[in-house]
Order: structure tokens, then sequence, then C-alpha cells
């Protein structure tokens, strides 16, 4: 049940008309990052506040939320939010992807490929790509207005000649509709070619950075590389101990301090999905 | 005064889904939730959108009739303005269209101050019509709207031209309704 | 008539004097105990120990009440008293891994061997007032005291340095460590002294200048390896004895944080450690102490210096709170003869500029 000393979904109403108008235009103009009031919400900034005012701004009491951190929904901000959610909104909540209209997310996608009726909605502790090469807001701004990415290519070709690979293991950034460089939060390089062209809206939150900015559905986003250097997603190089799976983005447990290691699925739900598959299959 | 949502929350959640699905999937009509009695010449796709779009910081621009004046002054409180050209919303009810060239577009740096134009039309509907092709459209969708100005498909390329500045409009008949994104392309069908 | 301000005494006296009254507050309520402080402010507790470099709960609650719960003035009120103590022969190290761990977490392995422990942590609250307290009722206490876990917890810093992927630290030369209240900070500073100072700078300070690593000032990609806080034993070895005896333990909060490093045509690319320790339970602390000494790093490892974060200078000299709230405060002193020179000088120029304006020759004057 709602929490009745709250509106529904925490936000009153003039913070959500506020931030349902930048979403519209962020919508409108894919990957361009939109100042917006991001309000002190009761969990703490880089902990998902934008996430969470994103969601907030678009929940409803027909939606079926799922909330999921470095891929799974039982890590433990994963859970806070859920409960947030459930306590001030009342709203259904899932841990299956198959199941959920709105996927809040820390850092991966999930492997199931999302549908039209989904909406993702990712928190982004650095909405600007270009800040480790130019951290003035004002700045990176103007570049974006002229569509200045040379310094984002010198730094990937310095990067290739130094380390005989370019770009980031995670956050690399991405070329929206031909036009705006965004970063794709932190999400591992693996999980980008998930973005281009998805049937699924995906919005993006940064509370403390206070930036909203959206990737609609079926639209272009091309990792950004060299032609002779392909951007190259990567995944260890082993199947999971759960579920077999040989395709899924893989987390690395560490099993004891003589080297011991073992690859699960970081996605809790697709890995349960092919246990329960293969049971079924035997 | 006639009344605004019968459940502020909750139908202004909906009316922004519905216009949020709309733009993202720019030309696919959507229904709205609207109040139950309405203003003359509003109507309810147009009246939601305004509803869960408008407030005091939304300067509002509209040639619907003085009862429906009142009504959103009352109801949203956004300041209603005389210029199309100062205006951040517009409701365009009536026949004539402003001319999106003459509306605020944004700045190279700030391209979202471009205006959102509300207009009505006399019907929408999918399969034929307009050929949009772009973001949130997988191989390409068709829109007709019927009551648009001869000369929009024109407009709309100067719009486009403009990219990423511009304005983005929303069609609206009966209790439906349909977006026009700033990055959509559209030709004329045949 | 005018009369010239006089009879400092009598005025400090009385200031003092409401200082007190205002300290204690309406009468009609409880005064609060130090005790009380020490159990039920105990984080605030622990930052004014941190701040004021002196592990003593007691006198830190003492010092937060004499002060008015100001806590720059209480780490100011300890960091005194501390001066005033003899100085006994150095500590071994802590050994922090074999620490008797309440929290234990980390950012980089969803699990690990001996696990994540939550700990007592407002990490995963939500930050809703809870207006039962308001009304003094108990919360709900946890139902058993949570026991520290035997577990053994190998450092994640180890499981990473077993595959070769975590720089080494220099190993020390045996020479006693030198010491921050000693000897006046020598530039550059050694990582010892540049831990010394990090370990008692101002939270505050630390956590805006580790947070600018975070945003592009100074090139920071960190990760928590782990985070634990608990009780570590503190040794002794009395020269004449020869081995070491316990002084008992003391609660620390321990911060590796891992960052990529590059290499060098020398070295091969690796992670690197910041490293963060601070007295009692303070996390966030210590995981800006871990930030910034990565970013002092710079210089060691031959990485370009270019934003404030990795400066020693300005980081060092500006992080203790007590050098820099002095400073600042002591512009609330008399300036006038000061003052008085620089009205004079002013007038002065003022006046040449004006000539120069108004067309008048200089010789005029
Ligand atoms: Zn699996």
């Amino acid at each position: 049940m709602t929490d009745p000393g709250y509106n529904f979904a925490y936000l009153d109403e003039a913070t959500k008309r506020m931030i349902r108008r930048a979403l519209l235009k962020a919508i409108a103009i894919p990957g361009h990052q939109i100042p917006f009031g991001a309000r002190e919400m009761p969990l703490p900034y880089g902990w998902g506040t934008g996430g969470i005012q994103v969601t907030a701004s678009i929940l409803g009491p027909d939606d079926t939320l799922k909330v999921i951190d470095q891929g799974a929904d039982d890590t433990t901000n994963a859970v806070s939010i859920r409960r947030f959610f459930h306590r001030v909104a009342g709203v259904q909540v899932t841990t299956r992807t198959a199941e959920a209209t709105i996927i809040q997310t820390r850092h991966r996608i999930p492997e199931r490929p999302l549908t039209e009726g989904q909406v993702m909605v990712f928190q982004v502790p650095m909405p600007e790509p270009l800040f480790k090469l130019e951290p003035r807001l004002a700045e990176t701004r103007r570049l974006h207005a002229l569509g200045d990415y040379s310094l984002a290519q010198v730094k990937l070709y310095e990067d290739i000649a130094r380390q005989g690979e370019g770009g980031s293991a995670y956050s690399h950034p991405v070329m929206v509709n031909h036009r705006y460089l965004m970063s794709p939060s932190p999400i591992p390089g693996f999980d980008n070619p998930k973005l281009h062209m998805s049937p699924a809206l995906m919005l993006f939150g940064a509370g403390r950075e206070k930036k909203i900015y959206a990737v609609p559905p079926y639209t272009s986003v091309v990792s950004l590389d060299f032609d002779d250097h392909p951007f190259r997603p990567v995944r260890a190089p082993h199947a999971c101990a759960a579920c077999g799976s040989t395709t899924s983005y893989l987390d690395e447990i560490v099993t004891d301090d003589r080297g011991g290691r073992m690859f699960v699925c970081s996605d809790t739900d697709h890995c349960a999905e092919n246990q329960m598959a293969r049971k079924a299959a035997e | 005064m006639k009344p605004a949502f019968t459940d502020p929350v909750l139908d202004a959640q909906a009316g922004f889904r519905a216009l949020m699905e709309a733009m993202a999937r720019p030309g696919c009509v959507q229904q709205v939730i609207s109040p139950p009695d309405l203003p003359e010449g509003l109507e309810p796709a147009a009246a939601a959108a305004i509803l869960t779009l408008a407030d005091a910081e939304t300067p509002l621009w509209t040639d619907a009739g003085e009862e429906a004046r009142g009504w959103i002054a009352f109801h949203t409180g956004a300041p209603l303005v005389a210029e199309p050209a100062s205006a951040m919303l517009l409701l365009n009810t009536g026949a004539t269209m402003p001319e999106l060239a003459t509306l605020q577009a944004g700045e190279d740096e700030t391209p979202q101050d471009g205006a959102t134009l509300i207009r009505q039309v006399a019907g929408l509907s999918e399969g034929s019509g307009w050929r949009l092709t772009g973001p949130g459209i997988a191989h390409e969708h068709r829109l007709c709207a019927t009551g648009m100005p001869a000369d929009f498909p024109a407009q709309w390329r100067a719009n486009a031209a403009r990219f990423p500045c511009g304005v983005d409009v929303v069609l609206c008949a009966g209790a439906a309704l349909a977006a026009l994104p700033r990055s959509v392309a559209l030709r004329e069908g045949g | 008539m005018y009369v010239a301000v006089k009879g400092g005494d009598a005025a400090i006296a009385a200031a003092h004097a409401w200082l007190a009254e205002q300290r204690r507050g309406d009468k009609a309520l409880p005064e609060l105990s130090a005790a009380q402080l020490q159990e039920q402010l105990g984080l605030a507790v622990d930052r004014v120990m941190a701040e004021g470099s002196c592990h003593d709960r007691e006198l830190a609650a003492l010092a937060i009440k004499q002060a008015r719960g100001d806590l720059i003035e209480a780490a100011f009120l300890l960091r005194a008293y501390r001066n005033t103590l003899t100085r006994f022969p150095a500590a071994e190290p802590v050994d922090t891994g074999a620490m008797r761990v309440r929290r234990r977490i980390s950012a980089t392995y969803k699990d690990m061997p001996g696990g994540q422990v939550l700990g007592p942590t407002f990490d995963y609250t939500h930050r809703l007032l809870d207006f039962a307290l308001l009304a003094e009722g108990e919360a709900p206490l946890a139902p058993e005291e949570a026991e520290a876990t035997g577990a053994p917890m190998p450092r994640v810093s180890e499981i990473l340095a077993q595959e070769g992927l975590m720089r080494r630290e220099p190993p020390g030369d045996g020479a006693p460590p030198p010491d921050l209240t000693r000897d006046p900070l020598p530039f550059p500073a050694p990582r010892a002294l540049r831990l010394q100072s990090l370990a008692r700078g101002d939270e505050g300070f630390l956590l805006g200048l580790g947070y600018s690593t975070q945003r592009g000032y100074g090139n920071a990609h960190p990760f928590v390896a782990e985070l634990r806080m608990g009780e570590v034993e503190v040794l002794i070895t009395p020269p004449e004895l020869g081995f070491p005896i316990s002084l008992g333990e003391i609660t620390v909060t321990e911060c590796q944080m891992v960052n990529q490093f590059a290499g060098r045509a020398d070295t091969p690319p690796q992670f690197t450690r910041g490293y963060g320790l601070s007295l009692g339970h303070s996390e966030r602390k210590a995981m800006a102490m871990a930030l910034v000494d990565r970013a002092l790093m710079a210089r060691d490892l031959g990485e370009e210096v270019t934003a404030p974060a990795q400066d020693q200078e300005f980081v060092l000299l500006h992080a203790d709170n007590v050098e820099a709230t002095g400073f600042v405060e002591h512009l609330k002193l008399p300036h006038h003869v000061d003052f008085q020179s620089e009205l004079e000088k002013l007038r002065s120029i003022r006046a040449r500029w004006e000539a120069a304006r108004d067309g008048v020759p200089e010789a005029a004057e």
C-alpha cells in the first residue's frame, strides 16, 4: 500500500511536470543532455537519485517495475530502490525482465531482448562523456553544440597507439542518431550494442549532475571507434557456472584466497531462466 | 468553471505516458483520459496534454476561445502570452496554424528551449498519409492528419533542417494524439 | 561624548559567561552527559577523534559538549590537549588484515572469501525523517548484538596482488616513520607524511577534493576494492622488553581503492592503491582519503599533475581544519593598524587617479 504521508511516487506534481517536460524534449533530441532541477531524494546522490526521479515521474499504477544493480535484482541498492517504490507508489514489482514495463538499472542492460512495451531507466553518475578530457561544463556544452568530438577521437587514438586497443571497458561513449556523443552510463562495453535500434525507450537520469537524456526506440547508437579498430565488446571467456551460458555477461567470483575463481551470469533473472529451461529439457 | 482531471495525479500520469509514447514513436496514435466536461472548442486529447504539461513555468499561447483560456489559466496557472514567439507551449485550435519558423526553436547549446505546438486537427489515422522516418521508427511509419496547412511538409523540412534546434508538434483529434518530434523526417505520402 | 572602546577584560569575561549559558541552554531540560554523547552521537565523536588526531572517545565527547556541537572547535580542543601529552614509542603498524570485522564490503567483487558484511550502515536506508525518534520513542533494536564475524577475511587487494595486477608498495626501510607532529611537512612530502596529514585532515575538504577527482579534475577511475571497519589491536615494542605488548583495541575504518595505472616503459599497466585509514567509524573520511591519496601519487607515478587534488602543497597545506579555521577566523581580530595604512594608501592612489582623470598636472600635489 502507498504511504499516505507522501504523494504518489514521492515527488510532488510540479516536480513531476518539470521532469516530464524535460523527458519529452530529451526524446525529441536524442542523446542531448537536458539540465533539470533535480531534487533532494531520500537516498544519497550517486545512489540512483536521477534514475529514481525519472522513474517516479513516469510510473503509474498499471506499471510493473524491475530494479537491477550490476544486473542483479538481489543486490542491496536494487532491493532498497524497489522497496522505496513499492512503499511510495504501491506498484507491482518483479524480478522477471519479461514481465516488467519499467526497468530501472545501474550498470547493466538485461540479456533478454527488450520489447516495445518496455522503458529502461538508467542511473547515471556522470552524464558528460567528455568530462575526463574537459571537466568544464561551459566548454563541453559548446563542444556538443558544435558537434566537435575531436577530443574524444584523439583520446581513443592515443589509447590505441599506446595499448594496442582503444576505449574504456565500461562507459564507452556512443554517437546517438549520428549527432550527439553520449555516455551510455557505466554499462560494460558488452552492453553498448544493445542500445542500437532497441525496440525499448531508454531514459537516463543523473541526479547529482542534474541532467536528463534519452535514446528513443529504433535509434542509431554507435560506439565511438575507428574503421581499422572497430569497437569490440568483451566478456570473460567462460561459461556460467550456474546455467552454462556462453553468451551472457559474467561476474567473477573469488572463491578462496588461493586464486580460486568462478564465473556466473551478472543478469540473475536471465541465469534463472536458463537454469529453468535446462531443467525442463532434462 | 468546468473541472480538470478527475484524478489530478493519476490522470496526469496517464496523459504523460501517452505523450511520451507519442514522442518516442512518432506518428503512432495514442489515446488519453480526459476531463468529462470541457470548455467549448477544446477537445479531450488537447485538454489532457495541456493539463499534463502546463504550469506557472510555461508561458502559453492559444487561439482558443475565452472559456478555454479562463479554464487553462485557472487549472494550470500558466501565464498566457499574446505572441506565439514568446510561448513555450502553444495550443492551436483554429484553422490557421502559427508558422513553425516564427516559434521558439532554442539555441545551439540549449535546443531544449524549442517550443511544443499542440494542434487540434480534424482526424488522425495510421497506415496512410505522410511517410515518417527517423529515431523512434523501425523502418517507416505512416500518419494521416486531416486539417493541416497545405505547406506543412515544407515547413517541417525547414524545421528539421535546424536540428537540434526546432519545434516539436503534438497533433490531437478527439481523444487521440500523435507527435512529430523535430528529429523525424516527413515526406508526403503516395 | 566619544568614548574609545576599552575594558577588554570585562567584555571578554561577560562574553564567556554568556557562552556558558548558551551552551547549557534551557535549564528545564536535563543536561547532556559526555557518556550520552559517546553512546548516542558516536559518529560525531569518531570524527572529532580523527580530526583531533587523538584516540580518546571520552575526551572527544567532552570536547563536543564544551564546543556546543561545533565539531571543528571540538577537534581543536582535542588537538590542543593532545599536544600536552608525552610521546611514547611509535606503535607497531596495526594489522587491519587481522581486524575483528563489523563491516566489510567490496564493490569490485560480488562475493569473496568472508563475504560481504553490511554491518551498521546508513547505506540503503531511506532518508525519511523518523518522527518516532522525535516523540522519544525507542527505535526497534537489532534482535541481538551483531557479533564480529570470525571468518577469515583476506584483503581484496591481496586477491588482485596474487594475480600480479596490483602495484606492490615499496618496502619500508626500517627507519622510524616520520612524524608530522614533530617536524614541518617537507615538499615533496613522502607518502607516510601525506597519509598522516590526510588522516587528520578535514573530512569536508577531503570529500570535496576526492569528489573533484571523480569529476575529471585528476584522472581517477576508482573502485572500492574494500572498505572494512572493526577493532584492531595496538601493539608497542618497548625497547627494554624487545617484544610487542598490547595496549588494547581501537576501532578503525580502512578503505582501499583500486585505480588503473597506464604503466610506463619500465612498469606494466596495473592497479594502484589509494589508501584511507581513519580512527573510529568514519567511512566517508576513509574513502575520501583514499581518493586523495591516489591523486597525490601522480607525481611518484610520473603522471601529469594538472588538478588541485594532485597538487601536494595545495592539498596538504589546506587540509587541516584547525589551521584553516584559525587563519580564516583570525580575520575577526582587530586589524585597524594595517587597515589604517591601507586606507591612507588608497586615498593617495585615488587622488592621483582623479587628478589624472581631470587633467591636473601631478606637480600640483
Ligand atoms: Zn548463468
